[in-house]
């Protein structure tokens, strides 16, 4: 097990640098001039593409310049948002605000989504089935920037039930109803999810034993077919993990978060790629570890896993 | 992003407009929303994340302009009412010549840390900016004082290896302090609106404090407005307190303002229509739509006019457009300005009559005279004159909103017209387009929009059409109109002001840009304020509005 963390601790050093490399050759490949936004209908001062070109190292090849990235980004240097403040600096306040919508929107994945999934599939043909399924195909069919004006509208400029936007710091009741249309989409898949492989799971054989054995109902689910069902929602709730901290964009403008979307996106729109490529590397790193965290929990989950 | 109206992809340069209400909403009803006006009060505000350190030399974008503006003063301030320059750190701006000025401060004026604002706090704050090692975003503004080439030496080799010599001297030679309270200007021409160009944000002086560290400032900048930055950062928001040492007659009626940082301006919208945001200064299109924001506001509300204006540039360094004045005359004519602003900005926009902005002194209308009227029969007789056949096609950067809609029906308009082809072709964003604009790479029509530095009509025409301006992105050339501006810079008042429109006329001749529409600002407010008026930078005057609890 703990051989086991080591290597996948070591393999995401390659894996780093090769996403890296990409994010960082795709920034600077793109179109436009990287200066000309910064200065509206006029052309940028001769002086300030100087400077900024010295900076940057744009005067030198590609790998070279990407170098120069890694070496300070190594030293902990991640460098400057275009308003003269540490990338770090900015990511570590915008950072822990993505952080808690995401634990937010997870938390109604797990008990919405696993909850009523199993509700679902023990009254399979009711009426509370066929009633979830179509809210849920609901949540599929629309996209989250209409579920997220919509409820913003009902629920927040008209009933004033919920902030209509995340106030500075973002307290966490201001993030109830961004969490649950962030988590809308995926709720939905992990519904059917859970009903689907927990409807199969009922029907497997160690499943018909366990009650001809004559053990208590309450008993076989928990211990045999919650538990067994559960593999496949872990995994797909585990790579949901990774995308929301990532940043959701659309939800975060909706409800104006200051969030890693909101912060990569302005950082794109004026072409402040040293900020696009540390955010990035920072957004890797914590998708490559909450995969690792998810296959150990496999393990967990289902005795016949084992790491060496 | 952070999309902040139209001029840029991410956000609006310079300074903002006044004057004219076009269809005036309710502002100033006292007592309005039930309370009694509390002195106390704290209001929030839009914005966006302002893009640059909030440093005056390097802030020309209105997010970091509206935090600024609020907490310093220069020379001169803009009338919230007509746009006029007033005396504010300045107790007179004189000259004989117009190349020559001298300022004198007014006495007791101090820095929130305490320092005196005296003739060393603007010297070494313009010397600062004009530096060229120093990589200021505004250090285009000091061009036109003494010495500003010995600050900024020609690169050898261009973009070449080799790198711009290290300037000699760290002082512009046209600046001279004669005492504390009084320094000269010395300009390279003659430049009679320079009392109204010193209200810009480029203009306001710096304590000592600024030099001592830089990078400090830019986060938590020291003014000597009556605000001042008491916590914050770009992506939340900056709090803004009154400053109590300020001696200025604009005495805030309020005790804080919050800027609050969006990244949409429809949640801004909705929090404005909640209670939860008090000024928005532009809504978003979609509650343009048939005037939503008007009843949805309850009132509260103004549509005016902004310093800003449309345009369509023909590239005078591509075939066919190159000395073509009858096709600008023809593609101008077949442009239906009435219907696209209808349809497509739902009476948000004004047709253009001409280059300069309605809100500025010196405005005519009418100088483009017959050709910014459509006339689908004269646009083709023109067209007829003419060789260039096409094809057209009209670039456009499609990062904000209307962009496309505006393309797409300027394209139909001339096609229907004249009856050629005519396509909307989309760049990315801002940033792609002006690359190719600032490389000379267009071979057709491409969008072009001007937001005003300072209110002056000069403003309009010299940067955007002298022979060789910085943003003459058509390559327009004309000696006669060059020398009209020349003239015109040199008078002064309404002699100023003839010449200034005779070089307008002169755009008409050639029409190598094609005006298209000015812009109005649909701002709404909640219905705890009163006394709302929009500055000529388009942003909230926050030294008439008041507030209730």
């Amino acid at each position: 097990m703990g051989r086991y963390v080591v290597r996948r601790l070591l393999l995401m050093i390659p894996v780093l640098i090769g996403t890296t490399f990409l994010i960082y050759s795709m920034a600077w490949a793109l179109p436009g001039d990287p200066f000309a936004s910064r200065c509206g209908q006029r052309p940028c001062p001769e002086s300030f593409v100087q400077a900024e070109t010295e900076r940057l190292h744009l005067d030198d090849p590609l790998p070279i310049q990407y170098g120069y990235f890694m070496l300070n980004m190594a030293q902990g240097d991640f460098g400057q948002t275009s308003n003269g403040e540490s990338v770090l600096e900015a990511a570590s306040r915008a950072f822990p605000v993505t952080v808690k919508l995401t634990v937010v929107a997870i938390a109604f994945e797990i008990v919405l989504g696993i909850g009523v999934g199993i509700a679902a599939a023990l009254r399979r043909g009711g009426y509370l089935d066929g009633f979830f399924l179509f809210v849920s195909l609901v949540a599929i069919s629309f996209p989250a920037f209409v579920i997220g004006y919509v409820l913003q509208y009902f629920l927040g400029v008209k009933l004033g039930l919920f902030s209509v936007t995340v106030g500075r710091g973002a307290p966490w009741e201001d993030l109830i109803l961004p969490g649950f249309v962030l988590a809308s989409l995926s709720l939905a898949y992990v519904l059917r999810l859970t009903r689907a492989t927990l409807l199969e799971t009922l029907k497997a054989d160690h499943v018909r034993t366990a009650i001809a054995k004559g053990l208590p109902r309450g008993m076989v689910l928990r211990k045999h077919v919650v538990r067994n069902s559960l593999i496949p929602v872990i995994t797909y709730i585990g790579a949901d993990v990774g995308i929301l901290l990532g940043g959701a964009i659309v939800t975060e403008g909706v409800f104006n978060i200051q969030g890693i979307g909101g912060m990569l996106f302005h950082a794109l729109s004026i072409r402040e790629n040293a900020t696009v490529v540390s955010v990035t590397t920072l957004v890797v790193l914590v998708i490559l570890l909450v995969n690792l965290l998810v296959d150990l929990l496999y393990a967990r989950l289902d005795p016949r896993i084992r790491y060496e | 992003m952070k999309q902040r109206r139209l001029l840029a992809a991410s956000a609006l340069f310079a300074a903002g407009a006044l004057a004219l209400t076009a269809c005036g909403g309710g502002s100033d009803d006292e007592g309005d929303g039930g309370g009694a006006t509390n002195p106390d009060a704290s209001i929030t505000i839009y914005n966006v994340k302002p893009q640059n350190p909030l440093v005056p030399g390097n802030t020309n974008e209105v997010a970091g302009g509206v935090i600024l503006d609020n907490t310093f003063r220069g020379l001169v301030d803009y009338n919230p009412d007509n746009a006029a320059p007033e005396m504010s750190m300045a107790e007179s701006i004189e000259s004989d010549d117009n190349i020559t000025w001298t300022v004198k401060l007014k006495e007791g004026q101090t820095f929130q840390d305490g320092t005196p604002v005296d003739a060393d706090s603007f010297i070494n704050a313009w010397n600062w900016t004009a530096y060229g090692p120093n990589a200021a975003l505004n250090s285009y503004f000091f061009s036109s004082f003494d010495g500003f080439e010995a600050l900024n030496p020609a690169d050898p080799d261009e973009d070449g290896p080799k790198e711009a010599p290290k300037p000699k001297t760290e002082t512009l030679s046209g600046l001279k302090k004669v005492s504390d309270t009084e320094f000269t200007v010395k300009l390279a021409s003659a430049q009679s609106f320079f009392p109204t160009m010193v209200g810009y944000t480029a203009f306001y002086p710096l304590p000592q404090a600024f030099f001592d560290d830089p990078e400090a400032f830019g986060k938590k900048p020291i003014g000597n407005g009556p605000f001042q930055v008491t916590e914050g950062n770009g992506d939340t928001g900056f709090t803004l307190d009154v400053w109590s040492g300020y001696k200025g007659e604009d005495k805030p009626k309020i005790a804080q303002a919050i800027f609050k940082t969006y990244t949409s301006d429809s949640a801004a919208y909705s929090d404005v229509l909640a209670g939860n945001l008090d000024f928005l200064e532009q809504v978003p299109p979609s509650a343009l739509v048939d005037n939503q924001y008007q009843e949805e506001s309850d009132g509260h509300f103004v549509d005016k006019a902004v310093g800003i204006i449309q345009t369509v540039t023909l590239p005078q360094y591509a075939d066919g457009f190159k000395d073509n004045p009858d096709l600008g005359k023809a593609l101008s004519l077949a442009i239906d300005r009435d219907t696209i602003t209808k349809n497509v900005f739902n009476s948000a926009r004004t047709p253009a009559t001409g280059w300069v902005s309605p809100i500025v002194d010196g405005y005519k209308a009418g100088a483009c005279g017959e050709f910014c009227t459509f006339d689908a029969a004269k646009a083709k007789e023109y067209f007829d004159k003419q060789d260039f056949k096409g094809p057209f096609s009209f670039s456009y950067n499609g990062d904000s909103p209307g962009n496309k809609e505006t393309a797409e029906a300027v394209c139909n308009s001339i096609k229907n017209a004249l009856g050629v082809e005519c396509n909307a072709k989309p760049y990315v964003d801002f940033a792609t387009l002006r690359a190719d604009v600032v490389g000379r790479k267009m071979d057709n029509m491409h969008r072009s929009g001007w937001q005003m530095d300072y209110p002056h009509i000069q403003n309009f025409l010299e940067p955007l059409y002298l022979t060789g301006a910085g943003s003459n992105d058509g390559e327009f050339s004309s000696p006669k109109f060059d020398a009209l501006i020349k003239e015109a810079n040199a008078a002064e008042g309404d002699e100023a002001l003839t010449l200034y429109q005779e070089a307008e006329a002169v755009l008409a001749e050639n029409m190598t840009v094609i005006p298209l529409w000015y812009q109005a600002q649909q701002s709404v407010w909640s219905e705890r304020l009163s006394n709302v008026k929009v500055t000529p930078r388009s942003t909230l005057d926050l030294s008439s509005v008041t507030a209730t609890d």
